[in-house]
C-alpha cells in the first residue's frame, strides 16, 4: 500500500525523491480522514519551504487540513489536474495526485523521515488511539 | 394493497408525532418572471421628470437589469408562502440545539418594534426627537446591567461575533493604557468558532488549552498558562458542554493576579439569568446573545445583537457613542469618549432587536428566574429519561443542555449526524450534532423553558425510538430523512462545482 | 407565566422523575455564595397590554409625524405590506440557521435568491448570505482586498460615510493595516491626482463610495483602470441601494459593499439593516459570510445548501476569513421579497422618481438668495448644498415646524460648515418640499 521508495512524515505527507527534486502528497490514510477532497490551496510556483512549514491545504466540506512540508526547498512546480479534479487526492493519493515539486536544497533532510514500514507503523497506532 | 398508501403509512415516514403531508413544489422566483408583470405600483410623480440620461450623464445611466423578476403580487405570496412550508420553526416544535437556545419568540415584540415612531426613526435625527429611542435603549442597558451584575454597557455590537470583538478591543485598550497589550488570549478547545477568529481580529495570538477530564477549565495547571504575556481567557460558562465552571471564582483569582482579565462568552446565559451574576463571580467583560437567552427570533440566520457588558475599569473604553441619561432626565448619545476603541459599525445598534429584547425582559421583570429555571429542568429531565440509551461522556451535573455521544449506536455504524436525520423524520429539529470538538460523535441538547412535559416526552420517546432503530434496523437510520422533500444533499458536489446563482439558460 | 408551558404539578413531576425533591438542587453546581438570594431589580412584569403602552409611549417621544430631508446612509423609502407580513410567518420568523438543509429549503432557496439578485444589481458575479449592515461589510470587503493583494496600505476616500470610515479603523488599527485618507475636488470626486503609481503600488484597495455622502456618483471604470494598473483593486461603498434602479452598477469594482436597507427595510433607528458583499467568482474562497450553492439529492431533486463552508469560523477557527456567524438573514428575505413585488420595472421607476424628487428640491432650494450648490458632479437623491447660515440654527428652526433638516457637513468635514446634504425620496410629497423650501427662506430672511 505504501511505497517503499517513498518517505513519510508524521504529518501524512509522502515525499519521493529523484535526484534533487522532490515529489510532495499526502498519504493515503490522510485522505480517508478527510472525505471527499473539495479544493486544493496550493503554493505558487518559486515559493521557498521549510520543514514543518505549512504551503497550502486540502479541504472536505466539514474540514481543512494543512499541508506540511516534510524538507527545504524551493516550489518548481504544482499539479494543474488538481484545480478542475481535486477528487483524484482521494483516488489515487500516491501517484497522480501528487501536490507540488520542489527542489531540495538540503536532500539530506529525507533521511530523517519515516520509511514506509516505520510509517505504516505509526498509523496503526493512531488507529489504535482513535478507537480507545 | 395500494402500495402509495403503505408507503405513507411506512415507519420510515410516519412515526412518533409526526404524519407526511402534501407540500407545494415551487421553482425560483426567476424561472416565474415574465415581462410586463408587477408586484408593486408607485403613487404618480408629483413633479416634473427627468431623463437620468441627460441628468448623469449616458455613463452613468444603466440599462434595465437583466434577468430581475417580473412578476405579480399574489405570485410573491405564493411563492414565499410555498417556500416557508419547507422550513421547520420554533412555532412549530422544539429545536433542541444546543447552545442556541431556541425559545418562544413572543408576538408581542414583533407588534411594538413596527410601531409608527419606533420603526420609522431616523438614527441621525435630533435627539431632541429621539427621546423614545434613547430610554429604550438606557432602559434595556439598565436590565442588562442588572442580570448580569456589570457596569458599564454598550449595545453596538450586530451579533455575539462582533460582541466578542468588541469586548477583546476593550480589553487591549485597557492594557494598553496599563502599559502593555500583551499578546496571547487563552482559549478553551471547547470554544465556539468564533472565538478564536474574534480574537485574531482584535490583534492577538491564540493560544488553545486543553479541557481537563472532566471537560471544564484545566485550573490546576493553568497558572502555568497564564503568562505576563496573557491578555485575557476567553471562557463560555456554563461550558459547551453546559456543565457550570465550578472553580470559576479560582480561575479569575489566578487571571487578575497576573494582570490578566476574564471574558465571559454569555452564549449559555439561558442557564444564569436571575440565578447569579457573571459579575459577580469574577468576570470583567462579557458578551450577550440577544437571539439566544433574550427571546429576540433567529429568522433564519439572523439579525442577532451582541451587546458587551463589563465592570468599571473598562468602562473608558466602551465603543463611541455611548448611551447616557443626562442631569437634566433627558437621554443622548454621547461622542465625547476620547479613550474609546472607535465605532465597531454605524449607528447605535440593531435597534429593533434591543427594542424586542427589553420587550422579553418587561415580560419577565423579576421573574426571569422563572425562564432559567424551567429551562434547566427541562434539561435535566431530557438526560435523566435518555441516559439509559446514549453514551454521557461527562457525568457531570447539567445546567440547561446535555451532551451525550454516539458510542454506542457507533457499534452499528450509526453516528450523531445519521440520529439527528432521523429525528427529522420524528418531527423534530436535529440538536447540535459534531460540536463541542472536546466529544467526538457530540449531540448537544438544549431544550430551553419553551418546552412543556409533553414536548420533553414526545422528544424522550422519539430519541429512545430511535436508539432502538439503530440496534435493529441501522439502515433505516443511515439513510434518513426518509420524509422530507429533500433526501441528503451532495455537499461534496456543491463545493467541488459551487453554483452560488441563477443564470438564465 | 404566559410563555412557560408548564404546571406547578408537571415541574413537581419533573423533578420526581429526575429524583430532585426541589430546583434548587439543580444549581448546586454554581457555588453557594454566588448563588442570587433575592430576585433582581428589574422593572416589569408586564402584561402584553402594559408592554405596548409602554412602547406606544416611547414612540410618542419621537418623531412621528415629521418630515425628513436625511439620508446620510439610511433612507425613507416605500415598503410593501406583503413583504412584512411574509417575514412575519413563523416558518421564516422563528426559523433556525439552515444548517439542516432537508428541513430548511425555504430559507435556502430564499438565500439563493437573494444572491443572485445582488449580483444582477450590482453587476458581479457572485454575492454572500449578508453580513451586519454596509459599514461592516466595507470593512470586511477591505480586509478581504487585503488578503487577496498581501499588502497593507489602503486608500479611502474622504467621501466615504464617515461612520463607515471610523468602522473601519476601529478594525484595521489592530491588523497592522495603513489607511490613508485622499481627498475630493470641487466635483466632490476623488481626487484622482492624489492616486500616485508609486503608493499605488502597495495599496491593497482604493475605496470609494457611490452615490458618496455628498451625494455625488464617483467615475468607477476610472477609478477601476488606474487601481489595476498598480496591482490594486478597486473597493466600492454603496449606501443608496434604490439608486440602482437607474445609475450604472459598479461592474468594474473587484468587490461591492452595499448597504440593503434601502430595499423595503426601516429606518428602525439604525438597524437591523443588511449589508451585502459582492465580488468576481475568482475571489469567492476569500469572501466571508454564508454562502447558499444549488446541488442535488440521490434523487436528482434539485436543492440548495450552505457551502464553501472551510471559509467560516465553525471549522477554520482562528484562521477563518472572518468572525462572523449570524448576519442579517430575515432582513435579506425582506429585501429580496420587496425586490420581487418591486420588480424590474418599479425599481427604475422608483429610481427615477428619486431622481425628479431631488432635482425638484434642489432648484427650489437654489432659488433662495445665498444658497448655492456646493459640487459640480451628478447627483441621484442626495445633494450638497452652501448656506449662508449656520446649518444648526436653521435645523433648529426646522424642527419647531416638524421637518428634520438636512445633514450638517461641519462636524465630520470642518472645512464644509454652512453646507448639509439634503436628502429626497419617492416618499416625500411635493407639498413637503415646497413647504421645506418656504420654511428655509422664511428662517434665512430672518434678521440674524
Amino acid at each position: 500500500m505504501y511505497p517503499a521508495d517513498y518517505r513519510y512524515t508524521k504529518d501524512h505527507e509522502w515525499i519521493k525523491v529523484q535526484g534533487d527534486i522532490g515529489t510532495i502528497g499526502i498519504t493515503d490514510y490522510a485522505q480517508q480522514e478527510l472525505g471527499d477532497v473539495v479544493f486544493v490551496d496550493a503554493p505558487k510556483v518559486g515559493a521557498k519551504l521549510a520543514p514543518g512549514k505549512s504551503f497550502g491545504s486540502v479541504e472536505s466540506v466539514k474540514a481543512v487540513s494543512e499541508i506540511y512540508s516534510p524538507v527545504s526547498g524551493e516550489v518548481t512546480e504544482t499539479n494543474s489536474l488538481l484545480v478542475d479534479t481535486p477528487e483524484k487526492i482521494n483516488t489515487d493519493p500516491h501517484n497522480t495526485a501528487w501536490l507540488i515539486k520542489l527542489k531540495l536544497s538540503d536532500p539530506k533532510e529525507v533521511a530523517s523521515l519515516m520509511d514506509a514500514a516505520a510509517y505504516e507503523a505509526y498509523i496503526a497506532e493512531q488507529a489504535k488511539e482513535h478507537s480507545a | 394493497m395500494n402500495p402509495k398508501l403503505t408507503d405513507l403509512d411506512s415507519p420510515a415516514k410516519n412515526v412518533g408525532k409526526a404524519r407526511a403531508h402534501v407540500s407545494q413544489n415551487e421553482g425560483l422566483i426567476f424561472e416565474q418572471s415574465a415581462p410586463g408583470k408587477r408586484g408593486m405600483e408607485l403613487p404618480p410623480l408629483d413633479v416634473p421628470a427627468i431623463d437620468p440620461a441627460k441628468a448623469l450623464g449616458s455613463q452613468h445611466t444603466r440599462d434595465a437589469i437583466e434577468g430581475f423578476p417580473e412578476v405579480s403580487e399574489i405570485e410573491v405570496i405564493r411563492h414565499f408562502t410555498r417556500l416557508s412550508t419547507w422550513n421547520y420553526a420554533i412555532d412549530l416544535g422544539m429545536y433542541p440545539l444546543g447552545s442556541c437556545t431556541m425559545k418562544y419568540n413572543p408576538r408581542v415584540n414583533e407588534f411594538v418594534a413596527r410601531l409608527d415612531g419606533l420603526a420609522t426613526e431616523h438614527p441621525e435625527q435630533p435627539a431632541e426627537v429621539s427621546q423614545g429611542c434613547l430610554r429604550i435603549l438606557h432602559d434595556l442597558q439598565k436590565c442588562l446591567l442588572s442580570i448580569t451584575g456589570m457596569d458599564a454597557a454598550t449595545l453596538q455590537p450586530a451579533a455575539g461575533a462582533q460582541g466578542e470583538l468588541t469586548g477583546l478591543l476593550m480589553i487591549r485598550a485597557y492594557l494598553e493604557s496599563q502599559g502593555n497589550p500583551r499578546h496571547k488570549v487563552l482559549i478553551p478547545d471547547s470554544a465556539h468558532g468564533t472565538n478564536p477568529a474574534s480574537v485574531v481580529i482584535a490583534g492577538y495570538e491564540v493560544q488553545n488549552i486543553k479541557s481537563n477530564s472532566r471537560g471544564q477549565i484545566d485550573t490546576d495547571h493553568l497558572r502555568e498558562f497564564v503568562t505576563d504575556d496573557v491578555a485575557a481567557l476567553m471562557l463560555t460558562n456554563p461550558s459547551t458542554l453546559g456543565v457550570f465552571e465550578e472553580r470559576i471564582a479560582e480561575i479569575a483569582a489566578i487571571l487578575h493576579e497576573r494582570g490578566a482579565l476574564l471574558y465571559m462568552d454569555g452564549a449559555n446565559m439561558n442557564a444564569l439569568a436571575g440565578v447569579t451574576r457573571p459579575g459577580d463571580f469574577g468576570v470583567d467583560v462579557m458578551h450577550l446573545n440577544l437571539h439566544k437567552t433574550f427571546s429576540t427570533p433567529h429568522g433564519g440566520g439572523g439579525p442577532g445583537a451582541g451587546p458587551v457588558l463589563a465592570k468599571k475599569i473598562l468602562e473608558p473604553f466602551l465603543p463611541v457613542p455611548v448611551v447616557v441619561q443626562k442631569p437634566d432626565g433627558t437621554y443622548a448619545l454621547d461622542h465625547n469618549r476620547p479613550k474609546s476603541v472607535g465605532r465597531v459599525r454605524a449607528f447605535a445598534g440593531n435597534f429593533g432587536v434591543l427594542l424586542r429584547a427589553l420587550a422579553y425582559t418587561l415580560a419577565y421583570g423579576p421573574g426571569i428566574r422563572q425562564a432559567t429555571e424551567d429551562a434547566v429542568l427541562n434539561a435535566n429531565y431530557i438526560r435523566k429519561n435518555l441516559e439509559p440509551y446514549f453514551d454521557l461522556p461527562y457525568n457531570l451535573p447539567s445546567m440547561h443542555e446535555v451532551v451525550f455521544s454516539d458510542a454506542r449506536q457507533k457499534t452499528k455504524g450509526v453516528n450523531t449526524m445519521d440520529i439527528a436525520k432521523r429525528l427529522i423524520d420524528y418531527g423534530f429539529h436535529p440538536y447540535t450534532t459534531a460540536f463541542p470538538l472536546i466529544v467526538p460523535g457530540a449531540m448537544m441538547i438544549e431544550p430551553t423553558e419553551s418546552e412543556s412535559k409533553q414536548e420533553c416526552d414526545l422528544f424522550i420517546d422519539a430519541m429512545r425510538s430511535i436508539a432502538a432503530e439503530a440496534d435493529a434496523t441501522p439502515d433505516l437510520v443511515k439513510t434518513a430523512p426518509h420524509s422530507t422533500r429533500v433526501g441528503r444533499l451532495d455537499e461534496v458536489a456543491a463545493a467541488r462545482k459551487p453554483v452560488l446563482r441563477w443564470k438564465p439558460a | 407565566m404566559r410563555y412557560l408551558p408548564k404546571s406547578p404539578s408537571e415541574r413537581q413531576e419533573m423533578l420526581a422523575s429526575i429524583g430532585t425533591r426541589s430546583i434548587e438542587e439543580l444549581f448546586t453546581s454554581i457555588p453557594e455564595k454566588f448563588r442570587l438570594r433575592a430576585p433582581l431589580d428589574l422593572p416589569g412584569p408586564l402584561s402584553e397590554s402594559e408592554i405596548i403602552q409602554y412602547f406606544q409611549a416611547r414612540a410618542a417621544e419621537n418623531a412621528r409625524g415629521y418630515v425628513s430631508f436625511l439620508g446620510a446612509g439610511v433612507y425613507q423609502h416605500l415598503r410593501s405590506v406583503a413583504a412584512d407580513a411574509l417575514i412575519q410567518r413563523g416558518e421564516f420568523l422563528t426559523s433556525y440557521t439552515p444548517y439542516q438543509a432537508e428541513f430548511a429549503q425555504g430559507t435556502l432557496t430564499a438565500i439563493f435568491e437573494f444572491q443572485t439578485l445582488m449580483c444582477q444589481i450590482t453587476g458581479q458575479e457572485v454575492a454572500n448570505a449578508s453580513m451586519y449592515d454596509g459599514s461592516t461589510a466595507l470593512t470586511e470587503a477591505v480586509l478581504m482586498a487585503e488578503r487577496l493583494t498581501s499588502r497593507r496600505h489602503v486608500l479611502v476616500a474622504r467621501s466615504v460615510h464617515p461612520e463607515y470610515r471610523q468602522v473601519l479603523h476601529t478594525y484595521a488599527k489592530n491588523l497592522g493595516l495603513e489607511i490613508e485618507e485622499i481627498g475630493y475636488t470641487a466635483s466632490g470626486q476623488l481626487d484622482r491626482a492624489a492616486l500616485k503609481p508609486e503608493t499605488l503600488a502597495r495599496t491593497a484597495a482604493v475605496v470609494v463610495q457611490s452615490p458618496n455622502f455628498f451625494g455625488v456618483l464617483e467615475e468607477i471604470p476610472a477609478l477601476a483602470e488606474v487601481a489595476h494598473a498598480s496591482g490594486a483593486l478597486l473597493v466600492t461603498a454603496i449606501t443608496e441601494a434604490v439608486s440602482l434602479g437607474i445609475v450604472r452598477p459598479p461592474a468594474e469594482a473587484d468587490i461591492v459593499a452595499m448597504e440593503g436597507q434601502a430595499f423595503g427595510i426601516p429606518p428602525s433607528y439604525g438597524g437591523p439593516y443588511v449589508g451585502v458583499i459582492a465580488t468576481r467568482d475568482k475571489f469567492v474562497r476569500q469572501m466571508p459570510g454564508r454562502l447558499a450553492g444549488q446541488t442535488t439529492d440521490a434523487a436528482g431533486n434539485r436543492g440548495f445548501v450552505l457551502t464553501l463552508a472551510t471559509r467560516e469560523q465553525h471549522i477554520r477557527r482562528e484562521k477563518a476569513t472572518s468572525n462572523i456567524c449570524t448576519n442579517e438573514a430575515l432582513y435579506a428575505l425582506a429585501a429580496t421579497i420587496h425586490l420581487c413585488l418591486i420588480g424590474k420595472e418599479g425599481l427604475r421607476e422608483q429610481a427615477l422618481q428619486n431622481l425628479a424628487k431631488a432635482r425638484f428640491a434642489q432648484s427650489e432650494l437654489e432659488k433662495i438668495p445665498g444658497v448655492r450648490r456646493v459640487f459640480t458632479g451628478p447627483t441621484f437623491n442626495e445633494f450638497s448644498l452652501e448656506f449662508p447660515r449656520s446649518v444648526k440654527m436653521i435645523n433648529a428652526e426646522l424642527l419647531r415646524e416638524k421637518i428634520i433638516g438636512p445633514f450638517a457637513l461641519g462636524t465630520q468635514f470642518p472645512e464644509l460648515t454652512k453646507r448639509a446634504v439634503i436628502c429626497v425620496t419617492e416618499t416625500t410629497p411635493r407639498a413637503e418640499i415646497e413647504r421645506f423650501a418656504a420654511a428655509v427662506r422664511r428662517i434665512l430672511e430672518k434678521p440674524v
